[in-house]
């Protein structure tokens, strides 16, 4: 298992420290999680929702939404009404 | 005053022997006598909890009637309330003030609650101890040097100390029922898709849940009957009738048929907790229902399946605390890229990484198929273990824990350890079903609270609720008071 990359993927800047404790702790739970391998389940559908729901519909009734000022109050920088973040090129 | 059960508050409000300013007031000084012990709390919301209860008094006087009308309830400060803090105990969220009320907290309202505060877990529910909370670790109210359990540990203990007369928790894969268990109280985890999920903040959307912890199978009726419900806001929530769940507390138990997975009694257990599981089915018995032997033969994949599919999910809901829209932003960045990793590294506690790396890692390029699908395939086979027992009985008698509360700080090095103490909840939660944890005795020298798993048909918590509280008629260990 590649901790860095893994690390990247997760935009996580993990310290050294962490990288190895990490390392060592996720060998020992996915060699745990190996445990499955054991069973054969080649014909069996996965689950993913219990309740077998997929489309589920409503009537397109007008409701007050929020403003779009209420979340963007909640962020750590923003100005008129945008979030502000560091620059990108 | 702050002993009563909702019940019993309810009789006394109604009844004009108390007042529910009264009530909030001697709640709000028990808080002080015992939070510096307990530590239950997140933080408090005193002004409008005695606006709430002056409020609930004034309809009191016009005769109102309301389910929890000027009753003081605490909530996991990972259901969001429009004005005050919602934290997950977690750096990232430490100043987020959400701009609208859980489904849950507006169904509080409108049956007249009064809100005390938001109660203390770990960080984003993700934990068995509570020691993963960002603020600080909660103590038992049992033995002050024990973890409440965990997730939902700040609810327990504070229904335990009387610091609330009942509150709401989540489990996710035993965070209600294993601090219920280990305070001595009662915990009851819904049916998937029971209650809305509308303004929780989301750990593993397919096993999240949101249910009571109270003095009381009683009270854990009365409040389900409050929160239950299909809300549009959440389109996993069920269109399934509600039925009036305290007319459960009515039924008889005599002929229904109690189940015993027979692969929960292998030896797991310390063998104090398994007597006194053993104990309470034999209770049952002597209250007529009957026991017949099931099997649930993939006990043992449930943690590696739970695990796979709980982080998966999980690393996919919190990738959007990136510093940009909630909180916390990280002030060591120069570009977009590096905010992102920095906010996050600093963000986040440790077990929450933990969770994200290893959901990330499953569901990551070449390994999808080996881990995440096989995840849900097992998933699956837990389910069709259930749906088969099910057709055998009424209801599994199970534990809810292999041991006691354990000791603060005793299991923090061993990630894997602290997975393994889930073992006997995590089933529920993959199989969507409702399960409920109710004391059954206590073990030890400190006299340490043990739970009875009681869990159902999908959408049958009433029969819960009916063996639950005929239990608790039959026996006292719920009324048993934590030294505190």
């Amino acid at each position: 298992m590649d901790i860095e990359h893994l690390a990247k993927l997760s935009r996580l800047k993990l310290t050294d420290a962490e990288k190895e404790k990490f390392s060592n702790q996720m060998g020992t739970i996915i060699e745990y999680i190996e445990k499955l391998s054991e069973l054969d389940t080649e014909n069996v559908e996965p689950t993913a929702n219990l309740l077998g729901l997929s489309n589920v519909f409503r009537e397109d009734v007008a409701t007050k939404p929020l403003t779009n000022q209420a979340p963007i109050n909640d962020s750590p920088a923003h100005s008129k009404g945008h979030y502000e973040v560091p620059k990108i090129i | 005053m702050h002993r009563t059960t909702i019940t019993q508050a309810r009789e006394l409000l109604h009844s004009k022997k108390l007042s529910s300013v009264q009530l909030t007031e001697a709640v709000f000084a028990r808080i002080d006598a015992v939070e510096d012990k307990v530590k239950a709390y997140a933080h408090l919301m005193r002004e409008k909890a005695l606006e709430q209860a002056k409020d609930a008094d004034a309809k009191i006087a016009k005769g109102e009637e309301l389910p929890l009308l000027g009753v003081p309830i605490a909530l996991k400060d990972l259901i969001c309330t429009q004005g005050s803090r919602t934290t997950c105990a977690s750096k990232i969220l430490d100043q987020f003030v959400a701009p609208y009320n859980a489904m849950v907290v507006n169904q509080l309202n409108a049956a007249g609650a009064v809100i005390v505060g938001k109660t203390n877990m770990d960080e984003f529910a993700m934990g068995s101890s509570n020691e993963n909370s960002s603020q600080h670790p909660t103590m038992n109210p049992w033995a002050l040097d024990r973890v409440p359990g965990g997730s939902s540990g700040g609810s327990a203990a504070a229904v335990a100390a009387h610091e609330c007369i009942a509150a709401l928790g989540s489990d996710t894969g035993g965070s209600i029922r294993q601090p219920a268990a280990f305070c001595g109280v009662t915990g009851l985890k819904p049916t998937y898709g029971r209650v809305s999920r509308f303004g929780l903040v989301a750990f593993a959307s397919s096993l999240d849940q949101i249910g009571p912890i109270t003095k009381s199978v009683a009270d854990a009726a009365t409040l389900l009957n409050v929160i239950g419900g299909k809300d549009i806001q959440d389109s996993t929530s069920a269109n399934v009738p509600l039925p009036d769940f305290t007319q459960a507390l009515n039924q008889d138990v005599k002929g229904m048929k109690l189940g015993i997975p027979k692969e929960y009694f292998t030896g797991g257990m310390q063998p104090e907790v398994e007597k006194a599981v053993q104990e309470g089915i034999r209770t049952l018995e002597s209250l007529g229902m009957q026991t017949v032997e099931v099997s649930l033969p993939h006990l043992d994949y449930a943690v590696a399946a739970y695990y796979i599919i709980a982080c998966a999910e999980a690393s996919t809901n919190l990738s959007r605390y990136d510093g940009v829209k909630y909180g916390y932003r990280s002030s060591k960045s120069d570009n977009l890229v590096n905010m992102y990793e920095n906010t996050r590294e600093e963000g986040f506690g440790e077990e929450v990484k933990r969770r994200i790396i290893l959901g990330t890692f499953v569901l990551s390029s070449g390994y999808y198929d080996a881990y995440y699908l096989k995840g849900q395939q097992v998933r699956t086979l837990i389910k069709q273990d259930f749906e088969n027992a099910l057709e055998k009985c009424d209801v599994i008698a199970a534990p809810v824990t292999p041991y006691p509360a354990f000791k603060i700080g005793e299991k923090m090095d061993d990630p894997l350890q602290m997975y393994l103490a889930d073992i006997y909840t995590i089933s529920a939660n993959l199989a969507g079903i409702p399960a409920m944890s109710i004391p059954c005795g206590f073990v030890g020298g400190e006299n340490l609270p043990v739970g009875l798993q009681l869990m159902g048909k999908h959408f049958d918590e009433a029969s819960l609720i009916a063996v639950g509280h005929k239990f608790q008629q039959a026996t006292h260990f719920h009324t048993q008071q934590a030294p505190v």
